[in-house]
Order: C-alpha cells, then structure tokens, then sequence
C-alpha cells in the first residue's frame, strides 16, 4: 500500500527513472509498451474467452493431473478440468472486478478526500481518523476480517478490498486539496476574482486528477492481488469458478503438479505488473515536467 | 499637501491593525498602519524581516482580515476573501507574490493563466485569446510563451509572466510583496523597472514592499519605514534619504552599502528585533534607539507631520515634538 504512494509522491515532484533513456513519449518508452501490450493482450483474452479457450473452464471430462502436452497446453488439475481454459476464463472474473473495485475505491475518496481538503474542521477530523483507522490494519488482514464478517464470497471480497482502498486516495486528494487551496496560484486567481469552486475546478482538479489516476493504475495490480488473495485463502471467488487465485490455492495442494499453479500464478504476475508499468508511464506522461523533458 | 494627498488616493489604509494567533497568545503584527497611495506613485515599503510589512501588504488587498482598523480601495472598503467571488469594484486592485514558483499554476498553459485575468473581469472571447501574447510582448517575453507552461520559464521570466497576469486584470493599483527578492540581479532589475514603467506609463497606483533599500530607493517616489507593525518614518524618498528623521530610519540608510566605499560607518544598532508578541512599552523602538529617552519607555509616540519644509512624517518623541 505505500509503494503507490511513494510513486505518487514521485510523480509529484516530477521524478523519472533513466532521464537519458530514449527521445520521444513517455508511452514509447520501452517498459510502457511491454506494459500497454500485455494489458491489450489480457483485455483480448478476457473478450475472447470463448473463442480461445478450448475447453469448457468447469467441464471435469479429461483425465485428472494431467502434465501439459499438447491436447492440455497446461495440463489439467485435479478434477480434470482444462487448465489453460480456466486462466483464460479467469480473466473474465479477475479484470472487470478490479477495473470495478479501482474505479469505486477512487470515486469514494476523492470524493471524501476532496470534502475534508475543503472543508476542513469537523468533516476532516471525522473523514481522515476514519482513513487512518483503516490504515492502521494490514490491508489484507482487514479485507478477511470484512469477508468472513459478511461470508466468504466474491461480492463479499469485493466490498472488502473496497472499504481496504478507498483511504489512500482519500489522503493523497485531501493533502493535494489542501496545498493547493492556500497556494498562491490559488489566492492569485481568487484576486482575480474566481469564486472558491472556480478556483477548485480550474486551478486544483487538473493538479489532482493525474496523481490520483496515477495512483488508480498502480493500484489496479494491488487491487488484483488483494481480491487474488482473498480468493487464495477461500474467502473470494467459490468453487467451481475459475478465479486465479482460487486455482492457485488449489495448486498449492498437490505441490507435485506444478502446473496446476503455476499457471494462474504467471497470469497474476503478469497483468500486475503490466498495470503497474502503466501507471508508471502513465505518471510520466501526466506530469507536464517529465513529457517536455523526454520530447526535448 | 496632506490634503491633496489623501483626496487623489486610490488605496488608503486608516489603523488597520493584523493580528495572528489564537486568543490567549495574540500577536500583533500590524499596529495602527496610516497610508495612502495616488494613481502613479510608487510607495516603498521597507523593513527588516517580521515587521510586518507583508502582513500589511496581505490586508491591504484583503487576503489577511484587518483587526481593527479599514483599508479603502477607490472609495471602496477591501473585504477579505469568502468562498465567493471577490467583488467586481475591487478586482483592479491586484497583488504580485514573492515566490515566482508558488503563484502560477505549474499546470496550466501561460496563456491560460493570464487570460484568466480578461474572463475573470467578463472580458471578450476575442479578448482572451488575444491579450495575452500582447501583455507577454508587454512585459518582455515572446509571444509563443502562450503555449508553454511555467516551469519552462526562469525565475526572473516567471515574475514576469505572472505580473502579466495581474495587468490582464486592469489593475489601478498593485501591491507587489517582495517581488524581486527571488531573483537573482539581473532579472531584480528587469522586475523592478517593469514595475516602475507600469506605474508612471499607465499610472497605476503601486505599493513595492521590499527589504532592499537600494531598488527602493531607485523606483519609490515615497517611502514608509517599517519596524515591528508600525509605520516609524514615510516621507520622499529623496528627503529620506538625504536627510532620514527616525533614528531607526538613520540606522537602515547607512547600513546600504556604498559602491565607492567610502560611506560613513553603519550606526550599529544594539540588540536583536524584539519578539513582536510582547513589544516593549511606549515607543517600540527604544530599547535599541540612540536617542532613547526615559519618556520613550513610556509613552508611545505617534505618526506626526513634520513642519511642511521637510514633507514627511515620522513617528519619534525626540525628534519631532508633538506640539510641532
């Protein structure tokens, strides 16, 4: 959870790494396109599921563990289901829930986060010494304590990682908010004669939007992993769902079937850390410093 | 003369006091300030660090609420900021920050920033878009710097983008809060002069706050001493300085460095500024005056217009009598 906010903070002042490497875009940096090029591959995968998988995911019609070859590119597992299909079709649960969860968690605290920065007084006591409460727990700890409060389930685990996200954007909009509200460039434009939400929408939105979609990209690998392992430990997707994370729990089981986990395994690794270039290049290109400094 | 003064003012401050810190531990860091400023004159404001003199350029453009006392702007009182917009008789009535960095949005296109100024006063679209290559040309910058964001621009360049903003605003009369002390020589110069032109050219009316006496001393055509909230000394900054009457005044004049070396010795002022939080009694500068009588620990003395032959006013018990 602080990785993303150190990278924010870089962000912020204006931070990049290799300044010497390569002319042009941000997005034409090399790791941004490895990143963007997995994510479009895994976003295919996910439309394309049906057409690519060959097998049905919960279909238990081949024979149990079997190691990969070429009828079962991944083997199958234990209950001799296809493996490949299954980390095909888990796109389908595992990409649109953290598109989800990133975009409510984001909307629930810029919202609360831009309320207290604004405000202040009361609304902020009350706002941020709930956000530090969450804080204080381990996200992952909190996110079980949440799912085995209200049953182990997917929509459970959801909610969850939800309630587990939405305080970093919450403190990363109300401190952006509050430097910029007493900021000279701020004060300069209320001379002007703009109005306090003129000046919010004009000269504070654009310095809190790139942060905090910044922050939604590097967050949507978190997320990933969050809800992954929720599902790992048998509190997210149930069987027979294909989610990655309950198949790697499954793996872990029979550790000699190597493939039943590793699979899923790589495809988690990989789209985290696909996201997480994105939100890296995606920093590099929001901030005007670093776009200007590789075009230049 | 006074009176003449006072009728032409575009910006008049009477008493205005600024007070910082909760109730118990109240501080006062602007104490009963008098001025006024006509439509091309540049007034100097000068002093050490925490006199106060920034405090008093706040509230004279409203950004600090004035304690006791009211500051008037074309006949007009200047109300602190709300939540809502500033009042559209108090808009020509502009500031430029110290920090160059800190007062234009890193995010936003220079040209946008200064043709905030044209929208904010419900100027043309034809307006906007044109203006603000003519005011960058105005102050010395090429036009294209309308598509560039500040942090491509110096110091000294930033200054001056940002006073192209106000004047998209159509000021009559700035207040400019130690403008050039960011900057490096050179580019003090440039801003100080700027300053200078826009005041005599378009005759608004200026306010230069600044510790360096030698700029002041270049552009002011009046100067008001500073020293802990109060005003000690304003009068022609010529006369000043030919001849200063507050000790305090003296102190800060020979303490300019002279190019030719040969100036008199500083007057060496005993002690540090007192913390503002409890000054000393009566007059607030006697703990480090040379003059120092015992009257002076007592009794505070006031602003007083010196006989018209010396133009000016000053506030010191010694030197100018009260029943002068």
């Amino acid at each position: 959870m602080t990785a993303p906010a150190v990278a924010v903070s870089r962000a912020r002042r204006g931070w990049r790494r290799g300044q010497s490497q390569g002319v042009g875009s941000p997005w034409r940096q090399p790791l941004a396109i490895v990143g963007v090029g997995v994510v479009v591959v895994w976003t295919l995968v996910a439309l394309l599921a049906p057409v690519i998988a060959p097998a049905d995911p919960i279909a238990q019609t081949s024979p149990l563990f079997l190691a990969p070859g070429a009828h079962h590119w991944f083997g199958t597992d234990e209950l001799g289901r296809d493996v490949f299909s299954r980390v095909v079709f888990g796109t389908r649960i595992t990409l649109p829930l953290a598109a989800l969860l990133v975009a409510a968690s984001m909307a629930i605290g810029s919202v609360l986060g831009g309320l207290a920065g604004l405000l202040g007084g009361a609304v902020d006591t009350v706002i941020m010494r709930i956000a530090d409460l969450v804080f204080a727990f381990p996200g992952i700890i909190l996110a079980m304590a949440v799912t085995a409060a209200l049953g182990p389930q997917l929509r459970n685990a959801v909610i969850a990682v939800i309630i587990v996200s939405w305080p970093i954007y919450a403190r990363l909009v109300r401190g952006l908010v509050l430097s910029a509200r007493t900021s000279q460039y701020v004060l300069s434009s209320r001379l002007l004669g703009a109005s306090s939400w003129r000046a919010l929408l004009v000269d504070i939105r654009p310095n809190v939007a790139g942060p905090v979609l910044v922050m939604g990209a590097l967050d949507l690998g978190n997320a990933i992993l969050l809800l992954s392992g929720l599902s790992f430990l048998g509190l997210g997707a149930q069987p027979p769902a294909a989610e990655w994370g309950s198949m790697v729990a499954a793996g872990s089981i029979n550790f000699d079937k190597w493939w039943i986990s590793l699979f899923p395994g790589l495809a988690i690794l990989t789209v985290v850390l696909a996201f997480n270039f994105v939100g890296d290049t995606l920093r590099d290109a929001l901030d005007p410093r670093t776009a200007r400094a590789l075009r230049a | 003369m006074t009176q003449l003064r006072e009728r032409t003012a575009v910006l008049e401050a009477s008493g205005v006091c600024v007070d910082y810190g909760p109730r118990r531990r109240r501080v006062r860091a602007v104490d009963s300030v008098n001025l006024s400023v006509r439509p091309g004159e540049v007034l100097g404001l000068v002093g050490e660090s925490g006199c106060g003199k920034s405090s008093l350029g706040r509230a004279l453009v409203g950004l600090e609420p004035a304690a006791e006392g009211s500051v008037r702007f074309a006949g007009q009182a200047v109300t602190p900021l709300s939540r809502r917009r500033r009042p559209e008789l108090l808009r020509p009535l502009q500031m430029v920050f110290q920090d160059p960095y800190g007062s234009l949005n890193p995010r936003r296109k220079v040209g946008e920033l200064i043709a905030d100024g044209v929208r904010l006063r419900n100027g043309s679209r034809a307006e906007a878009q044109s203006l603000p290559a003519e005011l960058l040309e105005r102050v010395g910058l090429a036009a294209d710097a309308v598509n560039k964001y500040p942090h491509e621009f110096s110091g000294g360049q930033r200054q001056r983008i940002a006073i192209a903003r106000t004047l998209a605003a159509r000021p009559r009369c700035i207040v400019a809060d130690e403008p050039i002390s960011a900057l490096d020589a050179s580019a003090q110069a440039q801003v100080a002069n700027l300053l200078l032109t826009l005041a005599k050219e378009d005759g608004v009316a200026m306010v230069f706050i600044s510790h360096d006496l030698s700029v002041v001393r270049q552009i002011a055509d009046r100067v008001a001493v500073m020293y802990l909230g109060g005003i000690v000394e304003i009068g022609p900054t010529d006369a000043v300085w030919a001849d200063p009457t507050h000790p305090y005044t003296e102190a800060l004049v020979s303490a300019i460095p002279r190019a030719d070396g040969l100036g008199a010795l500083p007057v060496d002022l005993p002690g540090d500024v007192p913390d503002p939080g409890s000054p000393p009694s009566g007059c607030r500068f006697h703990p480090r005056c040379p003059l120092a009588e015992d009257r002076c620990s007592t009794t505070v003395p006031l602003l007083t217009d010196l006989p018209p032959e010396y133009d000016r006013a000053a506030a010191c018990l010694v030197r100018v009598p009260a029943d002068s």
